[in-house]
């Protein structure tokens, strides 16, 4: 069973579809940006993807959805934590569609089990890793701040709040 | 004099490759906005109770309220009124708060936007399509130089709803 729970976030970067198709899923590029973060798959729908982190697996999931250079989605299991590890996967999709002069980027982070504490640090976490993968698209360098801290828990129940009603607002057009 | 509870209802978090002298003046100076906020002034008294005023090109007030937090460059909230259309005039004025926070390696800027009455999610899809693109531009403003030129298509859903609340409000 799934919750309500729904990640979303927006960002527009000054590139190409295609430049933040490879950053997204190319671990020589994801290692630059993602916190020292390597994906790997080779992205046949079905297959394995994994994140290796310092030498170790930090989450696993499968390839739900790969359409270069548009839509990207792949379920999300935590590993590297075991209170996290417990939860059943959630899901990832990525959507790229290209504006003026820039790429719109919109992530959507769902099918959370209720209650889930894997969400909560997802949402801390996405705008670091967003933030960094457009610094490193815009300048060529990511940023330096640390990993995946979760967000101040006042901030969080805010952004979960305002997600869910993003999410109903999106479900009605 | 009670204040009216504003309730956050969108929040944006981003990571900016700057500091919070810079981050704040990009805030907070209109030099700086009308490059990154679709070509808007903004005009602050900088003094808790001091007059908000966002201008745009043409010299129309997009939006104005009141300083209601002046901490730089630390933090800073203004209410909001929409001036855009009389309908939009009509609306409860929310709150807006910029965050800015020194890490290492980055500076974080959230932007929350908390409203004192039960506002639809159809009035809130504006905000929500509009801060992202702000923001982003700022990031690329601070982090290069350049801003983005991002062009939204008029927010339809929130008009219709602007219209309907107003309506029978």
């Amino acid at each position: 069973m799934s919750s309500e729970l729904e990640f979303v976030y927006v960002t527009y970067i000054a590139t190409t579809p295609e430049k933040l198709w490879q950053a997204l899923t190319d671990g020589a590029f994801t290692s630059q940006y993602w916190f020292g973060t390597r994906i790997e798959s080779d992205w046949r729908v079905g297959s394995r993807v994994s994140f290796w982190r310092d030498g170790a697996l930090s989450d696993s999931g499968e390839v739900l959805e790969y359409t270069p250079p548009r839509r990207l989605s792949y379920t999300w299991h935590v590993e590297f934590h075991e209170e996290f590890r417990r939860e059943k996967p959630s899901r990832v999709t990525f959507e790229l569609e290209p504006t003026a002069d820039a790429v719109k980027l919109t992530i959507v982070h769902d099918q959370f089990e209720p209650g889930s504490k894997v969400f909560a640090a997802i949402n801390g976490g996405w705008p670091k890793v967003l933030a960094s993968l457009k610094s490193f698209l815009e300048t060529g360098r990511g940023l330096a701040v640390a990993g995946c801290e979760a967000a101040k828990p006042a901030q969080e129940q805010a952004i979960a709040e305002a997600q869910r009603g993003a999410a109903s607002a999106k479900a009605r057009r | 004099m009670s204040q009216p509870s504003f309730v956050p209802k969108t929040v944006y978090v981003t990571y900016i490759a700057s500091t919070p002298v810079k981050v704040w003046a990009a805030l907070t100076n209109p030099e700086f906005t009308r490059q990154y906020f679709f070509g808007c002034s903004v005009e602050l008294e900088p003094k808790v109770g001091g007059a908000f005023v966002l201008r745009m090109p043409d010299g129309a007030v997009n939006a104005q309220g009141r300083v209601m937090a002046w901490d730089p460059p630390r933090k800073l909230s203004v209410t909001w009124r929409v001036e855009l259309s009389e309908e939009m005039r009509k609306l409860p004025e929310c709150l807006v708060t910029y965050e800015v926070e020194a890490l290492d390696g980055a500076v974080r800027l959230t932007m929350t936007e908390a409203h004192q009455w039960e506002v639809p999610d159809a009035i809130l899809s504006g905000g929500r399509m509009g801060w992202p693109a702000i923001l982003s531009s700022l990031k690329s403003l601070l982090e290069t130089g350049k801003p983005l030129v991002v062009r939204l298509e008029p927010p339809k859903e929130m008009l219709e709803a602007v219209r309907r609340v107003t309506a029978t409000g």
